[in-house]
């Protein structure tokens, strides 16, 4: 494996406009196969969840899921996708040992969902959005998984043998495939990026795929070509296969830009090409030359008949989708009142939802904002857990602030009761119960505790005498160790002075 | 006990409903028949004696319960080898399969064993139901049992052949372009192409999806029709299955032996007569319509001028689709592996090379070849894309003729039984045996070949087939009832009875 030369991202954009294209492959969520009654649970034992129709053997045939054909069609019409009142399923013919029947079930000519679109929202861009023409949505099979054994790098190239785990085959894909996105210039990367941002949290609002991009089940291919800036051409592309985070999609295309520049720099030509992603490294390398003759000799699959939405069917699934995450955004952030940068590290944190139930269970937002982007984002990443892993809820959330609120335990204590919650000792009333948190707020108690203090501390006590009040930190301190921290800080400097001045 | 083979399935069913004899004795009967003169026949490639009479024990339990299956139960059936058999080999007649033993049943064979019918064996067929003769059996040929040295029909010619040499009583078959009828026509037989999607096609190895489904292959029309009740009907494995009720064939096919043709109109299509078609094979058929006219049926000639094209079409349609089922086979879950010579640690696609030049034979990789070349792109619109249209050309000629014509009838086949190896080396002169039966398969309406007698010139079997419109497959029946009866009453007796007896070798 050889590193191309490439061009500084600076260099390359002055001398051309990048074309981008994503093709997005996204597992559904069904509870069966596309075709077949087989579980789709991830991490299973290799091969325990199969059949005939999904190990392709002779003489077994398909049955459509119709869960998938509905979730299909919520996709699409959340892309702002055309229906198809009428459409097939077509065999993709080639050869694969990890496709049991040496044919894909897909769909070519006849979409389920076509001429949609999205605005993308771009970071870094005050209010910018960017629209992503769909060019077609279709419903497809999984196939199998290759692990390669023997070889160095776990690709079949080197390998000493490869074996084939076929539970993913048949699971419900859906490729949702974009129209060439043109003029984003140095934009390119991080539109590519957030596109494929805004697709996640746009499916997982919808509820149709875990989209959990580590496991696979949202999987990205990155199209990308140059042409001479300003020429309005379009060149030749390369797709970057398997770019399966959102942080490598941005790379995979700023890697691409520079490279193909260096390339068409140096007089050459991009070949039309599937290339391979490198996590490690950030770059791409050759793979499979993908030439205009590469025939799958496609023709409508004569074991499935034709899918015919009903248009009734189709508007009550319209009338039934979530807010898009676009406009709820929008809304929330009108709602709580917060800034540009709140909402867009609140999304960036992965705390929209927990933000929104923990106020949803009384809280302030800026509040819920506060408690899950500092104290809750730092222990989340001290574990190194996503927010939402962390085992509290929004509505723990909002009690810890609501016994703050009441004055039933301070700032200090209330990180107490959630360290409580967290260690699994119950909810926050029970932590504080438990743990003897709360404030003290016995009169007599505490006032004896300040006589104590400014008995054990003449000095100060006469500079607060003498009207430098600020002095008066020293006494509340010493009052609070006594407390050990239980006591409420602005009721002691009231009584402190009080009894002073 | 041997003349229990001779027996009809409804008469057997008779005598075992009255207790006059039990499933083990009627079963082992056949499996000493096809002991006798299977190894001149060959129409078995998979013969379980055992499995077969642990259901016939079964079934003599249920029926001792007074609680029968079906009217089948305890009656043998033969099974096409196209079709999976939980525990038993199949093979599709392919070396490519050799050995595979399927971990389930095809619909139509679990039907059978619900039903309480003990499967006999697997029958020999030509290479995935490629050919007309039982030929290209990678296995070796099955013999006509009128005439050893002459194919039986193809490519169910084993279950045709099982049936003629009254080694089962009913066996399953199925039908792409011709498979069930034809071999039907050339041994004597009856044989029924059910309307596409009457019968599962569940565990059917496919040859094109499109074009197969499942029939009955027996020596009686109303055997056939028992059958039919038993595979046919709505499966949800099967998504081109038909969700309707099956036609009451039963019903029809004994209403169709009183004679019962009156004021039925039967079309004579002008495209599936006369040239090209053997002298003794017409004279056969031109009786048979006549036969019909004086039953007081209307019969008139009707056209249908894409039917010339029938052919053409279904060699695009039949390799497309083969091409790509065929794919499957590339030795790495199961059936045959071949490593190849002289390749150090070979690659996955040098073993499916390997494997699929070794396991194929070459009517198989003739197809492959065809079908890829129609389904490539640039080729896509002038071959595959027109084959569909004339496909719907071909529908179209059907409805307007069933306007006219509650049935239509032609020859089976344009020939009786040829001579092994005779068309051996022109597949176009093989391909011609199907002319008559492929517009049915490529318009998915049902059709039925009861025997019309033996032809002047050679003395051998020919067939006249009967099409009606989808889904009105108990028209077949009664027509093809009411032909069995008269005609029989005219040779008085079943044709059958004059088939050389094969025991005493003077076939
Ligand atoms: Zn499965």
């Amino acid at each position: 494996m050889t590193t191309e030369r490439t061009l500084s991202f600076t260099e390359a954009l002055e001398r051309f406009d990048p074309t981008l294209g994503l093709e997005v492959h996204v597992e559904l969520n069904t509870a069966s196969k596309m075709f077949c009654g087989c579980s789709t649970v991830f991490g299973a034992e290799p091969n325990t969840q199969v059949c005939p129709v999904c190990l392709g053997l002779p003489g077994a045939m398909p049955v459509l899921n119709a869960k998938a054909v509905e979730s299909a069609v919520r996709i699409g019409l959340a892309l702002n996708c055309d229906i198809a009142s009428w459409c097939r399923f077509a065999r993709k013919n080639y050869f694969y040992p990890d496709m049991p029947k040496n044919f894909q079930t897909s769909q070519y000519d006849e979409p389920i969902c076509f001429d949609g679109w999205m605005d993308v929202t771009v970071p870094d861009a005050e209010g910018q959005s960017v629209r992503v023409e769909i060019e077609r949505a279709h419903m497809e099979e999984d196939t199998g998984k290759s692990l390669h054994v023997g070889g160095a790098t776990g690709r079949i190239h080197g390998a000493d043998h490869s074996l084939v785990d076929y539970n993913r085959a048949g699971i419900p894909l859906i490729e949702i495939v974009t129209r060439p996105v043109t003029g984003t210039r140095e934009s390119a990367p991080v539109v590519a990026r957030a596109y494929v941002a805004q697709l996640r949290d746009l499916l997982l609002g919808l509820g149709v795929s875990d989209v959990r991009m580590e496991q696979g089940s949202l999987r990205c291919d990155v199209n990308l070509s140059l042409s001479p800036a300003g020429s309005g051409l379009l060149g030749t592309r390369t797709e970057t296969k398997n770019v399966n985070s959102l942080r490598s999609v941005e790379r995979a295309v700023r890697y691409e830009i520079g490279r193909q520049a260096a390339v068409l720099d140096g007089g050459g030509s991009v070949v039309q090409e599937t290339r391979h992603w490198h996590e490690d490294t950030g770059i791409t390398t050759s793979g499979r030359e993908k030439s205009d003759a590469e025939d799958y000799r496609y023709f409508p699959e004569p074991d499935l008949v034709p899918i015919a939405p009903d248009a009734d069917w189709v508007e009550s699934l319209r009338a039934r989708l979530p807010e898009p995450p676009r406009e709820r955004r929008a809304r929330l952030q009108e709602d709580w009142g917060f800034s540009d940068l709140e909402m867009r590290d609140t999304v960036g944190a992965g705390a929209l939802e927990l933000v929104e139930g923990t106020i949803a269970a009384g809280a302030a937002p800026s509040a819920a904002r506060k408690w899950w982007l500092s104290e809750l984002a730092r222990r989340a990443n001290e574990q190194g857990l996503e927010l939402g892993d962390l085992p509290v809820t929004p509505a723990d959330v909002a009690r810890v602030q609501a016994l703050v609120d009441e004055g039933r335990v301070n700032d200090k204590l209330a990180r107490q009761v959630l360290d409580g919650v967290l260690a699994g000792e119950g909810t926050p009333d029970e932590v504080v119960e438990r743990r003897g948190l709360a404030v003290v707020s016995d009169e007599g108690a505490l006032s004896e505790a300040v006589d104590r203090a400014i008995a054990a501390n003449p000095d100060v006590a006469d500079k607060i005498r003498e009207g430098k009040v600020a002095a008066a930190g020293a006494l509340i301190g010493a009052v609070m160790k006594q407390m050990r921290g239980q006591a409420d800080a602005g009721r002691v400097r009231e009584l402190v002075l009080e009894k002073l001045t | 006990m041997s003349d229990l083979t001779r027996l009809t399935a409804a008469e057997i069913g008779a005598r075992l409903a009255s207790g006059a004899v039990s499933s083990v004795e009627v079963t082992q009967a056949h499996l000493d028949r096809i002991g006798e003169v299977d190894g001149a026949v060959h129409a078995f490639l998979h013969v379980d004696a055992e499995g077969a009479l642990a259901a016939a024990r079964a079934a003599d339990e249920r029926r001792a319960a007074g609680s029968p299956a079906s009217p089948l139960d305890g009656v043998p059936v033969a099974v096409k080898d196209v079709l999976a058999t939980k525990g038993l080999p199949t093979t599709c007649g392919s070396r490519i399969l050799e050995g595979w033993v399927p971990p389930y049943d095809a619909t139509v064979v679990a039907r059978l064993r619900a039903a309480g019918l003990p499967v006999l064996g697997k029958t020999n067929m030509d290479e995935f139901a490629m050919g007309s003769s039982t030929e290209h059996s990678a296995y070796g040929p099955t013999h006509n049992p009128w005439d050893l040295d002459r194919i039986p029909g193809g490519s169910g010619g084993g279950s045709a052949a099982a049936v003629a040499a009254f080694e089962a009583p009913l066996a399953v078959g199925t039908d792409t372009g011709g498979s069930i009828r034809q071999p039907g026509a050339v041994t004597g037989t009856v044989g029924v192409k059910p309307t596409y999607g009457g019968v599962s096609r569940y565990g059917l190895v496919a040859l094109a999806n499109s074009l197969d489904q499942a029939g009955p292959v027996t020596r009686t029309v109303l055997d056939a029709a028992l059958l039919h009740e038993v595979i046919g009907g709505h499966d949800p494995a099967d998504s081109t299955s038909v969700d309707a009720p099956v036609p009451s064939v039963v019903e029809a096919a004994r209403r169709g032996a009183d004679g019962d043709v009156a004021g039925l109109r039967v079309g004579v299509v002008r495209e599936l007569t006369g040239e090209g078609y053997q002298a003794g094979v017409q004279q056969r058929f031109d009786e048979a319509v006549e036969l019909l006219v004086e039953a007081g049926a209307d019969v008139v000639e009707v056209s249908c001028p894409t039917f010339v094209h029938a052919l053409a079409t279904y060699y695009l349609i039949l390799p497309a689709e083969a091409s790509s089922n065929l794919a499957k086979f590339d030795a790495m879950r199961y059936g045959l592996r071949v490593l190849p010579d002289g390749v150090d640690a070979p690659s996955a696609e040098e073993v499916m090379r390997a494997t699929r030049d070794k396991g194929f034979g070459d009517e198989v990789k003739r197809r492959i070849i065809l079908g890829t070349y129609a389904l490539s792109s640039g080729y896509f619109d002038a071959y595959y894309g027109k084959a569909q249209k004339v496909r719907t050309l071909i529908g179209r000629d059907f409805a307007a003729a069933f306007e006219r014509a509650d049935v239509l009838v032609s020859p089976t086949a344009p020939t009786t039984a040829f001579r092994l190896g005779e068309k051996l080396d022109d597949p176009v002169a093989m391909y011609l045996n199907d002319l008559a039966t492929i517009p049915a398969n490529l318009a998915g309406v049902p059709g039925i070949s009861v025997p019309s007698g033996l032809a002047d010139e050679d003395g051998l079997p020919a067939g006249v087939q009967v099409l009606a419109p989808a889904l009105a497959d108990d028209r077949v029946y009664r027509v093809g009832a009411a032909l069995e009866t008269m005609l029989t009453k005219a040779w008085g007796g079943p044709l059958l009875d004059r088939a050389p007896d094969l025991t005493r070798g003077d076939a």
